[in-house]
């Protein structure tokens, strides 16, 4: 035990299942838990769709919701869920003092405009000047705001006045592990005393899809568990909207303040390039494990290789999976968050949940000391992390 | 030997190699020439036509070979080249060996490429239902790459040797110092020996000019170009657009001076502080600009006298030179009439992610030729911002301490502490 380990005190989660950490828990504590997928608006693909959200209860101003879209919206009330946890909203001086990293992509296109000039384009050969003259005239100004990737991290400074400082990671799943990493490093290093840490994605925008698709990524067709998806039904991600952020906390921080803890974040070992089997199973053998059989959730995204070969590498090492992505879909940045707020509870109640997918997940019984969150990139890039006892 | 810990502790971080790219041209050599010269590099737009633009001139980057074909292609391009001579700078052979931290601007797929796929002849479905489809068909790795937020600090470390996941970040016009900041820290933190901070964009594509237009953040004088860009002056109207990228080789200097490295500058210290009033205005009072100016000379343990030129974000918009000037003058007291402080982006436009690299490069450069860069076109001064900017000819000057300020959209503040000798 140290005064600078790095301790979770807030979790704040939305996901097709619901929101917050009770809500979650319950959902996948069902001994047969049922995902909520949408099949028909995006079809031939299926998306997991956010839950009815009231979105007044953690972003007050109508003004600052409407200057967002709902990506953006949706991170800022995760943002509130998880400050909320941690006993930190509305709290002026521990706002301002708070340093945060979010991992983002891009926001919303305007469809409509896109659309109505790519039609024209079938029939105008100028694509230049046809671009010139309706962008000018259609986009909305503000829209480009909604857009900019460290406008997330802006509009949780101006909602819930986290201004100790304010960085934006880009990069897909591994934007998010290198956030937790590097919040955790600082922490332990004493460069921060509490640090919010997440990321939101919102699949259910076809411009969100067209990124996948690009690569031919997406599961077509009726649905299928994550590790079950067959290539003759396209690439293997079904994509889900949510959002996951973590206040992350010095224990001297935390204490001196009183606040329990739902855990300790241990070692966090990410890998740049495309992990292989080899490369992941590298990856989990730097976390140490005590040598009994653990708790894994993963983040794997069901694109085919990827996917493989860290289900490979888990059951190599004799751990019990948890692909969430089963209930949840794939939520880009906010796999990892997600994974370790995910292992943080199972943690916290000391027990673990049934299997997601019997045919290729294992019981787990006994008391959960440490479980294990991962988050391996569909295309690249992956991170690992141990969470245990506070 | 000189110390090789700060005043709190911490390694000293050196910095041993740089490289730049901008408007100006390919390196160092030949951007210190024409910065010195007072030669703006902001020119007509002729990468894509200008009907019915509003501002038809920037600072783009025309001569490499992925100039005009998109944001990622030129981005990756401009942060290699920079990282190039960065790296031959340091003297470092073979793999880097220590992690990259990427500043570059959001992707997306480029209007040429959803062209493409809209033409493409595939079965008689309409509007985002072409494109998935037309997509899933084509099946096309180097357009899916060219709208991954991971692909060009993947494709860097592989080309150039650096160690585990790179990091890619934004924090909008302040990136480029962010990159510095998470490098130096990563130093401090005992967790490398050396870190390759790169601040790149080639973002200019005329859907981003369009979507800066709109929020008239951009100079419209296009009838003079290079005279467009005229920070802390009175009929200063907007930025203007550009590119370019920057490279700085961080490395302790501890293992600096074990290698025999020559050490070009220190990295003093950083500070940061975001802001909640608004997303593209910055709080009226200037707090937290002041603030990370506060907190980069604290993290340096510098006193306000010590600073002896301010490389200033300057961007050349109405808003931002006045605050700029409000938070100097606070945080400097009448000592800030005293100083000179000029903005480069007088003659290389703002380079957006990359500016904050970009511009601790020419602070360096600053202390090591003992020249200050003139902020050119500085014809008819803002009678509200007394400072010394350096008008309009290059100066000679000691100087041994710069404060580089970026600030960004979003409450983006960040600020560099530089120093030209270790103590």
């Amino acid at each position: 035990m140290s005064a600078n380990d790095v301790v979770i005190t807030g979790i704040g989660l939305v996901s097709s299942l619901g929101e917050g950490t009770s809500e979650h828990w319950n959902r996948i504590s069902d001994a047969s838990p049922a995902p909520v997928i949408d099949g028909e608006r995006f079809a031939p693909y299926t998306v997991h769709p956010l839950p009815e959200i009231d979105w007044g209860k953690q972003i007050a101003k109508r003004g600052d919701q409407r200057q967002m879209e709902t990506w953006q919206r949706l991170g800022t009330y995760a943002a509130g869920l998880a400050l909320d946890d941690a006993g930190i909203k509305n709290d002026e001086a521990l706002c301002a003092t708070m340093d945060m990293v979010v991992a983002a992509g891009g926001g919303e296109r305007d469809t409509a405009v896109d659309i109505s000039i790519l039609d024209q384009s079938r029939s105008n050969g100028d694509h230049g000047v046809l671009l010139n003259e309706r962008l000018t005239t259609d986009l909305r100004p503000t829209l480009f705001l909604a857009q900019l990737s460290n406008l997330l991290a802006g509009n949780i400074s101006i909602v819930h006045k986290v201004t100790g400082s304010s960085r934006t990671f880009m990069g897909e799943e591994g934007a998010g592990v290198a956030a937790i990493q590097t919040a955790a490093a600082r922490i332990r290093s004493g460069q921060s005393t509490h640090v919010l840490v997440g990321a939101a994605f919102q699949t259910e925008h076809p411009d969100m899809l067209l990124g996948y698709e690009l690569a031919a990524y997406l599961h077509r067709g009726s649905w299928a568990p994550v590790w079950s998806r067959s290539e003759t039904q396209g690439g293997g991600i079904v994509p889900g909207s949510g959002g996951a952020f973590l206040v992350l906390e010095s224990r001297d921080h935390a204490e001196k303040r009183g606040r329990k803890a739902y855990a300790r974040l241990g070692r966090v070992a990410a890998a740049g390039a495309k992990p292989d089997q080899a490369a992941i199973s590298h990856l989990l053998g730097e976390l140490d494990l005590p040598d009994h059989p653990h708790l894994v959730f993963s983040g794997a995204s069901g694109a085919h290789r990827a996917t493989e070969m860290e289900k490979i590498a888990i059951d190599q090492r004799g751990l019990a999976a948890r692909g969430f992505s089963t209930l949840t879909g794939h939520m880009k940045e906010v796999q990892f968050p997600f994974a370790v707020a995910l292992a943080a509870l199972a943690v916290h109640r000391g027990a673990a949940c049934p299997p997601f997918e019997a045919d290729h997940e294992k019981p787990l019984d006994g008391p959960v000391e440490t479980a294990v969150a991962t988050a391996i990139g569909y295309h690249r890039y992956g991170g690992v992390a141990t969470v245990a006892g506070a | 030997m000189t110390a090789a810990k700060d005043h709190l502790g911490r390694p000293v971080v050196a910095v041993t190699g740089m490289g730049v790219v901008t408007s100006l041209g390919i390196g160092k050599e030949d951007n210190w020439a024409a910065l010195t010269g007072g030669r703006s590099g902001i020119h007509r737009i002729t990468r894509f036509p200008t009907e019915h633009l509003k501002t038809t001139i920037a600072g783009t980057v025309d001569f490499l070979a992925s100039s005009g074909k998109g944001n990622s292609a030129l981005t990756s391009e401009l942060a290699e080249t920079a990282a190039r001579e960065a790296i031959a700078q340091a003297g470092i052979d073979g793999e880097f060996g220590g992690p990259l931290f990427l500043a570059s601007p959001p992707v997306e797929l480029e209007w040429e490429d959803r062209f493409t796929l809209y033409g493409a002849n595939i079965e008689d479905v309409e509007g985002y239902q072409r494109l998935l489809g037309s997509a899933r068909v084509r099946n096309d790795l180097a357009m899916f790459e060219s709208a991954q937020f991971g692909f060009i600090a993947d494709r860097l470390s592989e080309r150039l040797g650096t160690r585990g996941l790179p990091i890619t970040l934004s924090t909008a016009c302040a990136s480029g110092a962010t990159a510095i900041q998470l490098g130096v820290e990563a130093i401090r933190r005992g967790e490398c020996d050396r870190a390759l901070a790169i601040g790149a964009d080639g973002s200019a594509t005329a859907e981003a000019l369009i979507r800066f237009s709109l929020l008239s953040a951009l100079s419209t004088n296009n009838d003079v170009p290079e005279k467009a860009s005229k920070p802390f002056s009175r009929d200063r109207d907007g930025f203007v657009l550009a590119e370019g990228g920057a490279a700085l080789v961080l490395e302790s200097l501890e293992s600096a001076q074990a290698r025999g490295a020559k050490v070009l500058g220190i990295l003093k210290g950083c500070g940061e502080r975001a802001d909640d009033f608004h997303r593209t205005r910055s709080k009226p009072d200037g707090s937290p600009a002041i603030a990370a100016v506060k907190a980069a000379l604290a993290d340096a343990g510098l006193e306000i006298e010590a600073i002896d030129y301010v490389n200033a974000h300057g961007t050349s918009t109405p808003e931002n030179d006045k605050m700029e000037h409000l938070s100097l003058s606070t945080v400097f007291g009448e000592r800030i009439r005293k100083i000179p402080v000029s903005s480069n982006k007088s003659m290389i436009g703002h380079t957006l992610s990359a500016a904050g690299a970009v511009e601790a490069v020419f602070s360096f450069l600053t202390m090591q030729n003992g020249v200050l860069p003139p902020t050119i076109n500085y014809d008819h001064p803002d009678p509200a911002i007394d400072l010394d900017v350096v008008p309009n000819a290059k100066r000679d000057a000691q100087v041994s301490a710069v404060l580089s300020n970026s600030f960004g959209f979003g409450g983006q503040n960040a600020c560099l502490a530089m120093t030209r000798e270790p103590a």
